[in-house]
């Protein structure tokens, strides 16, 4: 069974195509990863009888010889993405036991091409975090462990579930989302890839909104081409979403492999920031030197603005979150606090349901949208969102795809930066740029630091140029050779 | 002589200011950004979508007939059409809005300014400026009566369309600001825009009033300063015309009060009870919500094709103030009579069906005084009135063709109200065929002349009195005979002229 788990998304769906095994046998060999992975608390709800059930009709498709492109993938849900009939909490206390009575567009075109739901994937409260702490069903353990050591790691967040789960092989993708680096971070934290891609690829219906203009959906993976095959059926445009883009989705796995030779690498010099480990320093060099050896010709820009990146993004997410998440307010769904009055009904409720970090950018979302403040923060960071944008449309001028690392520190201890939501904050310092400039950005797995712990290199592309940033992940996963695994102890 | 602006104070004579902003909505089969569909007497929560409830993960979609609404009616109002426009964000939480923001349109409306010509009840006109039109969501319904403990809410209402109108203040008494509402009515309902029914509250308006001292007004009209205006009170949806009337002499009166005792207006949201016929502080400027306006990351910008917006506005109807010309000319009414048939659009649809062809002045007071006020105390609108206009053309033409009298048509017109069917019929059936035969009318003449002798006399030396022999006439003939005849018959038999 291990060797079931052990496949890539491509390898299975081979497998499941020569018919070396069925969909079942696929999907139980999961189910059984899931089981016995609890001590990762990657999973928030294991849902196996609906795995089950939809390996079956899998395996019927095979055998009648129509079976989609995923057709028998079993696949953990984010719990952000609203599954019809499927608790969706988005991790909060305040969507109690909520089951939507609609899908997603993206899980809906997942499951539309056949892929299986193994259950939903833990993450940080409404996707509001860096090291999936914040969620109200604990955090996630990142399957890797220091060399030697037995601290528990942070697999990063928000999507750390969805991180953890493709790292320990407990299914062959997941969905995650992306606000701020909320798939990039995580995956170069645990050793997995992670694309966000470009705003309005993926359409926004049926996922829980956390910042509206920031969020978007994107696959965690084992390889670059999982990555681009997830892609491939989770993007579309859909009518549902007005911020969905009316394009062609290409077959991004076609990307995958093909030449770079002659590809412009831009290297941002501004991601040079202090205190950065030297590893990482040296990490991003060799990633340079690949993609030269790959036939790339390597340009120093310039992204002026990337300082202001950061301040702008935690005043603009916050302020689209305060909004957004009004609706929880015990009346129609979820938890519902008692009170002797309205307002305090609305009061209870929401001091019980939502946790401290929530609170927190709720708190920081109103203030920068109140009356004599909106111009100096919101309007302000929307400038500083305009100038980014520049930034790179400028660089685009001289090269084809940007080359950065994903994080600047490798996965920290659980607890370690709880007490402090500034140094928590900073973790998404490379991340947030593509958020506010709504581009492509890839985490792929560059190799281990000096602890044994993976390091992501990120990879940013035009706005719907991800076939670049397919090729180019494609080229730094070859040279990287990266095959370390995380060493079972769960 | 007052001017009706002018109201009487202890300390001296005060003016009122009234500024209005009208919502109105918009008339459409789907909600502003869901599929859901529109209707009144839907069951509770029976028009609902998951958008409308703001479930986790919903997100709008501008529903472009609403937009092509707003345009018609904007172009309607003589106003700039904003080819790009954004949606925001209105923050603040009610149970009866699911999402905890209404979406509308703060600083970049779809319509900008324009003006309405409004007719006052003597036929005079002046002028309202509009600021700006914007398109919103409607809120849900919170109902307070059904338990006393608990309050229910119906969400069908939760994210209709509605058009927000907002006047510059340019009303200057309660009648100006009726008939601004009326006007407007007429307006959105020629252009289709707004069923314009205010019972339901399709059509309702928020008040705002202050008072100056005159003189005031002219200066703030010069600068655009409103300092030179008092501190303004708004009277929350208001929702017929004799209310806002009532809310706006109550308001003004109360200010002027206040003033004159020496105190001050504190800028507050007011409500106004119809029962009481009074308004009552809803909540104070420091009460007043901090909404946090923001653009809406849903939503993308607007943007209008201006090809677009020219074939709407090629497709516009005839507007009220078009209509009055043409009946004017066409028909050569009076500015009173067409300004009253352009007011309701089935009154001047069904005079110009009974118009063709007929003396049009007539036809026109047989619609606006004598059908107009049976349909009234009926409660019936013009286009379901049980006398089809070719009858009422019927019997102007029995008039016009002395058959009848237009004292006898009085009689005709009762029958016909009571269902009897075509004039024609109607005066055969009770024979009320004017009598013109000179002979049976010189008979009568010389049979009265006879019995009343000294009558005759006194005619002879005061001719005015020869009414009295007419009224005999027309009495002994039953009201049928020509009144010219008789007049002629008289003067001849009796030697007068």
């Amino acid at each position: 069974m291990t060797a079931l788990t052990s496949l890539t998304l491509k390898g299975a769906l081979e497998g499941l195509k020569n018919k070396a095994f069925s969909a079942v046998e696929l999907t139980t060999a999961h189910v059984a990863a899931v089981e016995a992975a609890r001590p990762l608390n990657a999973f928030v709800l294991e849902t196996p009888e609906k795995a089950l059930e939809m390996a079956a009709a899998s395996d019927a498709k095979i055998a009648a010889g129509n079976a989609g492109p995923l057709e028998g993938a079993p696949l953990g849900i984010k719990d952000l993405f609203c599954t019809q009939g499927v608790r969706a909490t988005a991790c909060s206390k305040i969507l109690g036991d909520f089951k939507p009575p609609y899908e997603s567009t993206v899980s809906a075109n997942l499951f539309g091409d056949g892929a299986v739901m193994l259950g939903k994937l833990n993450m940080d409260e409404f996707a509001m975090g860096s090291s999936n702490e914040t969620s109200a069903f604990g955090p996630v353990a990142n399957p890797w462990k220091i060399k030697g050591g037995n601290q528990t790691l942070t697999p990063g967040g928000s999507s750390g579930g969805s991180a953890a789960a493709v790292a320990a092989d407990l299914c062959l993708g997941a969905t995650a989302t992306d606000t701020g680096g909320s798939i990039r971070q995580p995956a170069a934290f645990t050793g997995t890839v992670g694309i966000k891609p470009t705003y309005g690829r993926c359409s926004r219906w049926g996922v829980v909104a956390f910042a509206s203009s920031l969020d978007q959906a994107g696959p965690i993976a084992k390889t670059v081409e999982d990555a681009a095959i997830l892609l491939t059926s989770m993007a579309g445009h859909d009518p549902k979403d007005s911020t969905s883009l009316d394009v062609e989705t290409p077959d991004f796995a076609s990307f995958v492999g093909k030449s770079v030779k002659g590809l412009r690498v831009g290297v941002p010099k501004e991601y040079r920031v202090d205190n950065m480990p030297a590893e990482i320093d040296a990490l991003w060099e060799q990633g340079v030197a690949w993609l030269r050896e790959a036939g790339c010709e390597i340009v120093e820009v310039s992204l002026p603005h990337t300082k202001y990146a950061l301040p702008a993004y935690y005043i603009v997410a916050p302020a689209e979150a305060s909004s957004n998440l009004a609706r929880y307010d015990g009346m129609r769904y979820g938890l519902r606090a008692e009170g002797r009055n309205l307002t305090e009904i609305y009061e209870n409720t929401r001091a019980q349901g939502f946790g401290a970090e929530v609170k927190r950018r709720i708190l920081i979302g109103t203030y920068v949208l109140s009356a004599g403040y909106y111009d100096a923060y919101y309007l302000k960071a929307l400038k500083v969102r305009r100038r980014i944008a520049e930034d790179f449309d400028r660089a685009w001028e001289q090269c084809d795809v940007l080359l950065t690392p994903t994080a600047p520190s490798a996965a920290f201890a659980l607890g370690e930066r709880t007490a402090d939501p500034i140094a928590m904050y900073l973790n998404d310092v490379f991340t947030v740029t593509t958020n506010l400039a709504g581009l492509p950005s890839i985490s792929v797995p560059a190799g281990l630091d000096a602890q044994g712990l993976p390091l992501g290199l990120q990879l940013i592309g035009r706005a719907l140029d991800e076939g670049t940033v397919f090729a180019a992940a494609s080229a730094i996963e070859k040279a990287a050779g990266f095959k370390a695994r995380a060493e079972r102890w769960w | 002589m007052s001017d009706g602006k002018t109201i009487k104070g202890r300390t001296g004579d005060w003016e009122m200011v009234l500024g209005l902003e009208v919502h109105a909505q918009v008339a459409s089969n789907s909600k502003l950004f869901s599929g859901a569909a529109v209707g009144f007497g839907a069951g509770p929560n029976e028009q609902v979508s998951l958008v409308d409830a703001a479930m986790p993960g919903m997100l709008p979609v501008l529903n472009r007939y609403c937009v092509e609404q707003a345009v018609r009616t904007g172009l309607g109002l003589k106003a700039k059409i904003n080819l790009k426009s954004r949606f925001d964000r209105k923050n603040y939480f009610y149970p009866d809005l699911p999402q905890g923001y209404q979406i509308s349109q703060f600083d970049q409306p779809i319509v900008g300014e324009g003006v309405v010509l409004v007719e006052r009840a003597d036929g005079s006109s002046f002028t309202v400026r509009i600021e700006r039109l914007h398109l919103e969501q409607d809120a849900g319904k919170s109902i307070h009566d059904l338990d006393p403990n608990a309050t229910y809410v119906d969400l069908n209402r939760s994210g209709t369309a509605l058009m927000e109108i907002v006047s510059r203040p340019d009303m200057r008494t309660a009648e100006e600001a009726a008939a601004y509402v009326k006007k407007l009515r007429a307006i959105l309902v020629t252009l289709g825009t707004c069923d314009g029914d205010m019972e339901k509250g399709n059509l309702r308006a928020d008040v705002n009033v202050s008072v100056c001292r005159p003189g005031d007004y002219e200066r703030f009209r010069e600068t655009d300063d409103f300092s030179h205006l008092g501190t303004r009170c708004e009277i929350k949806n208001v929702n017929s015309y004799r209310f806002i009337q009532q809310a706006i002499e109550y308001e003004a009166r109360r200010q002027i009060e206040i003033l004159e005792d020496g105190g001050r207006i504190d800028q507050e949201t007011r409500l106004f009870d119809p029962t009481k016929g009074e308004t009552r502080s809803m909540r104070s400027k420091e009460d007043a919500h901090d909404y946090r306006y923001f653009p809406d990351p849903d939503l993308l910008p607007l943007v209008l094709d201006p090809a677009w917006v020219k074939e709407i506005e090629a497709g516009l109807p005839e507007l009220p103030d078009a209509k009055k010309a043409r009946l004017q000319s066409q028909y050569g009414l009076s500015a009173y009579d067409a300004g009253v048939l352009t007011a309701d659009a089935a009154l001047s649809a069904y005079f110009e069906a009974a118009a063709v062809g007929r003396n049009a002045k007539l036809v026109a007071n047989w619609t606006t005084n004598d059908l107009a006020a049976k349909l009234a105390a009926d409660g019936l609108e013009f286009d379901a009135s049980p006398i089809p206009p070719a009858n009422i053309a019927a019997l102007v033409e029995l008039i016009e063709k002395e058959t009848i009298s237009s004292k006898i048509a009085k009689q005709v017109f009762e029958h016909m109200w009571a269902g009897e069917g075509a004039p024609a019929a109607i005066v055969e059936k009770h024979g009320l065929v004017q009598v013109t035969d000179t002979g049976a009318i010189e008979a009568v003449v010389e049979k009265l002349i006879a019995a009343n002798p000294g009558q005759a006399e006194a005619v002879k030396a005061k001719p005015q009195a020869i009414g009295w022999f007419v009224g005999q006439v027309m009495k002994e003939m039953a009201g049928k005979a020509n009144p010219a005849a008789v007049n002629a018959i008289l003067k001849a038999k009796l030697g007068v002229e």
